[in-house]
């Protein structure tokens, strides 16, 4: 073999290299996207299902006579929704978004402020036999 | 604040929710655990207010939109009557809804501040979370605010029914799916609010064919939904606190709907369907009842006599109590009766009033203690030795043919064993049957005594004799 020969074939391996670094980098990212997608979305569905046996077994010991306050504690606690209207009106871009999220807040606040005080009214009747 | 830090204040809200859920274990821990809530909401809000990008203006704008609400919420959790529970809850409900439709819009309008895309190129998945944010949301709005004006009283609670109501709601349901897949493809702000408009038309109709007596196992479901369109954002805006606290109270609301169905042995499906109780309310309601035995009315002042003598009482409320508003005055009935050395417990049906737990905190408002007030399964065997049963505005929930008569269509479910006291009292405003349409057999049974009128004014009128 002599040195000409080497020398095209080395040319010849490294241009075949240099496109498979392409090719690799194309999957790359054409990839990304989709694994970046799809890493959070079941990591938060991970959480979502563990809460969901979470709730399930706090509930279940929850005493029937409470069920009233129950309802209350969970109708205060959903509406922490109210991170989310946090978050549009104070750092969405665009009027419209701005104002969605105050109406948003605005709605969230009378059940967060509604619902703890209701369900502290119903749990402050409860009392023992001779209390 | 850092992403760190403001993810570590939302993982230690969600065990404050939790601990508050799980605080209600008792009575005792109960109030701890309501406290635990609201400093788990606290640390909620605090946090996000130090998420980057916040400006001097928008931290101005929530702090007024939290001012404004909480001083209504608080407002109207003050002064609300306890006996006004039920409707209260349902508009709560509705607002979590209506919240979380503009949170979904907000995100919609405004991608980029959420990190779900642009402006019109949002990601594929977060327009499927977004479309069921949306979609579950604005159905919990619309039917929580029937659900309101049925408990309110400001439109009947008697169900709403008309042909071909279920294929309506069939199509609609299809329609709404056809709606969020093409608004997933295209990305249009129309199909947005379109989706949005008709969810809260089908809120609107799959809760208006649902009866009054339903009405537990509605609000139930509501506060379920509340908590999945909570979830819904959450995983639209990738917000763990969302995700984990719609998932508690979504299991919450799952389960006591699922109590609430098991206590009146039908399925959920069979309640959302509606029309329970119409066709034959009306027409039991007439009353053939020509070939019974007579009736035994009785006057308030036998009943304080036979009760005066009695060694073991035990009081059955139901929501005829609660619409009469005669808790207070039952429990100074109860007060005398002790003095004459009466045993007095409370049984509670688990679909006894308008929301699940209503009679316990009714009767915790009038300083019923707690210990004396039983659940089904624990005081049933205990009316066999008991001398009088006293059946203060509930019905369907004593009656046996629930037991025996398997044409009757509250067949299989769970009742209150009345019959086995040696006399029974009812306190009811007229012969009508209740919810169910179905008559109640113990209104003519030999040991069986009526005592007709409003569930206040006899129960006044029994504590007067007894204090004679």
């Amino acid at each position: 073999m002599n040195p000409t020969e080497l020398a095209n074939q080395a040319t010849a391996a490294a241009h075949r290299a240099l496109e498979l670094a392409e090719q690799a980098r194309r999957m790359a990212e054409a990839a990304a996207p989709v694994a970046a997608a799809a890493e959070p979305f079941l990591y938060l569905l991970t959480i979502f299902l563990l809460a969901c046996f979470v709730g399930y077994h706090v509930v279940w010991n929850v005493t029937p006579a409470l069920h009233s306050p129950l309802m209350g504690v969970t109708n205060a606690i959903s509406s922490v929704i109210v991170v989310g209207a946090i978050l549009a009106a104070g750092t969405a871009d665009g009027v419209a978004a701005r104002i969605f999220g105050f109406i948003a807040v605005t709605l969230a606040a009378v059940n967060i402020f509604g619902g703890f005080m209701v369900t502290r009214r119903m749990l402050a009747m409860f009392k023992k036999k001779g209390s | 604040m850092g992403a760190t830090l403001s993810t570590l204040s939302y993982l230690v809200a969600s065990v404050l929710f939790i601990l508050a859920l799980r605080g209600l274990s008792h009575p005792e821990t109960s109030r701890r655990g309501n406290m635990f809530g609201m400093i788990g909401m606290g640390i909620a809000i605090v946090a996000t207010l130090f998420h980057h990008g916040m400006g001097f203006g928008g931290i101005v704008l929530i702090l007024a939109g939290l001012a404004i609400g909480g001083t209504v919420g608080t407002v109207v959790a003050q002064r609300i009557q306890m006996t006004a529970l039920p409707q209260l809850v349902a508009a709560f409900h509705s607002l979590v809804g209506l919240a979380a439709v503009f949170v979904a819009a907000s995100a919609f309008y405004a991608p980029e501040s959420f990190g779900i895309g642009t402006r019109g190129h949002i990601h594929t998945q977060s327009l499927v979370e977004m479309s069921l944010g949306i979609a579950i949301g604005a159905i919990t709005f619309s039917g929580s605010v029937i659900a309101f004006a049925k408990l309110a009283g400001k439109m009947s609670g008697a169900p709403i029914t008309f042909n071909g109501q279920h294929w309506l709601n069939l199509g609609l349901g299809i329609l709404l799916l056809v709606l969020i897949i093409v608004f997933v493809a295209t990305g249009s702000g129309v199909l947005f609010w379109l989706i949005a408009l008709l969810s809260f038309a089908l809120g609107f109709l799959l809760i208006i064919p649902i009866g009054g007596a339903d009405m537990p196992v509605v609000v139930s479901m509501l506060n379920s939904y509340s908590g999945w369109a909570a979830a819904g954002i959450g995983f639209t805006i990738g917000n763990l606190l969302l995700i984990i606290t719609g998932a508690l109270v979504g299991a919450s609301g799952a389960i006591l709907s699922y109590i609430m169905c098991k206590g009146m042995n039908r399925s959920i499906i069979n309640v959302l369907l509606g029309g329970f109780g119409s066709e034959g309310g009306a027409a039991a309601g007439g009353g053939d009842v020509g070939d019974r035995p007579p009736v035994k009315a009785g006057s308030p002042e036998d009943a304080a006599y036979m009760m005066k003598n009695a060694q073991k009482i035990i009081v059955v409320p139901g929501y005829g109590m609660a619409v009469a508003q005669a808790q207070q005055v039952l429990r100074e009935m109860a007060d005398l009766l002790k003095k004459e050395g009466a045993e007095i417990k409370y049984a509670i049906h688990p679909v006894a009033g308008r929301m699940p737990g209503h009679m316990n905190v009714l009767l915790a408002e009038a300083n019923v203690p707690y210990d004396e007030v039983f659940e089904l399964e624990e005081i049933n065997p205990e009316f066999a030795d008991a001398d009088v049963a006293f059946v203060i505005g509930a019905n369907d929930v004593t009656n046996p043919a629930a037991k025996t008569d398997k044409s009757s269509a509250i067949y299989g479910m769970p009742i209150l064993d009345v019959e086995r006291a040696k006399t029974v009292f009812f306190i009811k405003r007229g012969m009508s049957s209740g919810y169910a349409g179905v008559e109640n057999e113990l209104f003519y049974r030999p040991n069986t005594m009526m005592l007709f009128g409003d569930a206040k004014k006899v129960t006044q009128e029994i504590v007067q004799a007894l204090q004679r």
